[in-house]
């Protein structure tokens, strides 16, 4: 079920360059299903932004009812959350979408964590219960600069972490590419920006892989057809499916990225 | 009888609150918020004679106090609205209202003859006024002859009640308006949105892929307040007003305007239950301005 809540702010807290960590009270974690989702948030009561900020959970807890989200400071939206302080109210409608499916990892396999920039945090979750369900982990997270970089040892306690800069100042120089192929691995999950998706995609196919995609969004519960993407089996290119709704996370091959 | 029972031409209306076309889809997403059959009637997203997967992304971008779209009439056609999304209302006891639309008349009349057949429309509203396809949509809403013979022609096929939603971009929305009067519509329904544009500050580019969208919200309420009170004016047709609406308040106002009903979109992204929400507090917000019945409203602001 989908609900719209007024949700208690517990922490908000700066944990890396324009990088806040929100963790807020809410009932909808009952309704939580599977990392990967993400929730629908009013920023404020006013009209500039109007519209809610699609942001991932990147963590929850359904015995103290809350959970947290991770989020870059960015435009007037993300700048306005960013303000916001312990004991405040968000307005947030969620859970929404479909995550990642942990079933799809046995006990005793490896799954590959794959991270890029603010992609990295729904992978948290992930990471979490996979590790808690017998699977092993190995989580490759990717970032701009060292200041960028976020939650390495909240990840190496789960499993062996790599982090890449794209810049070199933290880390393995370059992306997450570069550290994947001296890896064994059984399948991938991967959050982040499209080229990253679309390299992993390419240089996997034989793999099991799940891509959280990431696009515009109004509604963000699939009236509005904004955040549509093609699917790959349909070539008179009609056949669509939804980010929020369908998605955001799809299985490798099903939609074009 | 109701406070809110508004009867317009083919639409007994429990209460004038309409969710707008392309803002509720074929109303399964909002299903999950509320019951359907509270809503006074559902504008349905437009239905064109084939499947159409739309314009590219992004398809959206925010404004001060509104959104750009250019989602360019997705929709999956005429025959799996007909067979699927419109026997799937029919749960609901809420009259549909199909937004119809197309590249060419022959387009509009074949949607237009075969949508109005289904028992759950109870009306058209012609859509002359899309801003994000290349043609049809607002090539037909801005030159009034040639509102004047889509309207006629859909009018002779329709079974039901023709509206014909107008563009707000237009020198002259009175003569767009008298226009589609003169081509036999039954009622009006305003404004479409605004053609707009954003730059990316970084690239220098537009954000949506289209270039240009339609802006809604907020934003536009006073264009569309002014247009609907010109238009009502001039024209003895109702007219159902939309643009903007997020409140009772903003309703009341369209009403004094010169509307008999109205439509609610973009707010509804913002609050999936903004139309029950509006719909409960009419009542009370009648009574605060001395109203009986929510028509008394309309047209109170005329000169």
């Amino acid at each position: 079920m989908i609900r719209k809540e007024i949700c208690k702010i517990i922490s908000q807290k700066l944990i890396a360059e324009n990088i806040y960590e929100l963790t807020v009270k809410a009932e909808m974690v009952h309704d939580i299903t599977e990392p990967g989702q993400f929730v629908h948030i009013r920023v404020g009561n006013g009209l500039d932004p109007l519209l809610r900020r699609p942001i991932s959970i990147s963590s929850y807890d359904v015995t103290e009812e809350q959970f947290t989200m991770i989020y870059r400071k960015d435009g007037k939206g993300t700048s306005q959350l960013a303000s916001r302080v312990p004991g405040m109210e968000l307005d947030i409608l969620g859970p929404l979408g479909n995550g990642f499916p942990i079933n799809e990892a046995s006990i005793g396999e490896t799954a590959l964590l794959v991270g890029g920039g603010i992609g990295v945090p729904p992978l948290y979750e992930l990471a979490k219960q996979l590790t808690a369900k017998g699977v092993k982990v190995i989580n490759v997270l990717g970032f701009q600069a060292e200041s960028a970089v976020f939650y390495e040892q909240e990840f190496s306690e789960l499993g062996e972490t790599y982090v890449a800069t794209a810049d070199g100042s933290y880390g393995v120089k370059g992306f997450v590419t570069d550290v994947i192929k001296d890896l064994q691995f059984d399948c991938v999950y991967s959050c982040g920006p499209t080229p990253m998706l679309r390299a992993l995609e390419q240089q996997y196919s034989h793999k099991k892989m799940f891509l959280s995609l990431e696009e515009r969004m109004g509604c963000g519960v699939g009236a509005c057809f904004a955040c549509v993407c093609k699917k790959v089996d349909d070539p008179s290119g009609a056949s669509y499916k939804k980010v929020c709704s369908d998605g955001p996370v799809f299985r490798a091959g099903e939609v074009i990225i | 009888m109701s406070r809110l029972h508004v009867e317009l031409p083919g639409l007994s209306l429990k209460n004038p609150i309409i969710p707008a076309s392309g803002c509720f889809g074929f109303g399964r997403e909002y299903s999950q918020f509320y019951d359907l059959s509270i809503l006074g009637a559902i504008m349905i997203k437009a239905t064109t004679a084939e499947p159409r997967f739309g314009n590219p992304t992004p398809r959206v971008a925010e404004t001060s106090a509104g959104m750009l779209n250019a989602i360019g009439l997705q929709n999956p056609g005429l025959e799996k609205v007909v067979s699927e999304e419109l026997p799937w209302l029919s749960q609901y006891d809420v009259p549909i209202i199909a937004n119809v639309a197309g590249s060419l008349e022959e387009d509009y009349v074949k949607v237009a003859r075969e949508i109005s057949k289904a028992p759950n429309v109870h009306a058209l509203e012609l859509n002359i006024s899309c801003p994000n396809v290349k043609t049809g949509g607002i090539a037909f809403g801005t030159i009034p002859e040639v509102a004047m013979q889509l309207t006629r022609r859909v009018k002779e096929v329709s079974e039901v009640p023709v509206y014909v939603k107008l563009s707000p971009n237009v020198t002259n929305i009175v003569e767009m308006a008298k226009a589609v009067e003169d081509g036999g519509a039954d009622g009006i329904t305003m404004i479409n949105t605004l053609v707009g544009m954003r730059l990316n500050l970084k690239t220098g580019k537009p954000i949506l892929a289209n270039r240009t969208g339609g802006l809604s919200g907020p934003a536009v309420k006073p264009v569309a307040i002014r247009m609907v009170y010109e238009v009502s004016q001039a024209v003895n047709i109702p007219i159902i007003g939309m643009g903007g609406i997020e409140s009772a308040e903003d309703v009341i106002e369209f009403f004094y305007a010169g509307a008999s009903a109205v439509a609610v979109g973009t707010a509804n992204f913002v609050n999936p239950f903004v139309c029950p929400e509006i719909i409960e507090q009419l009542p009370e917000l009648l009574n605060q301005l001395g109203f009986e019945h929510i028509s008394e409203c309309t047209g109170r602001s005329w000169k």
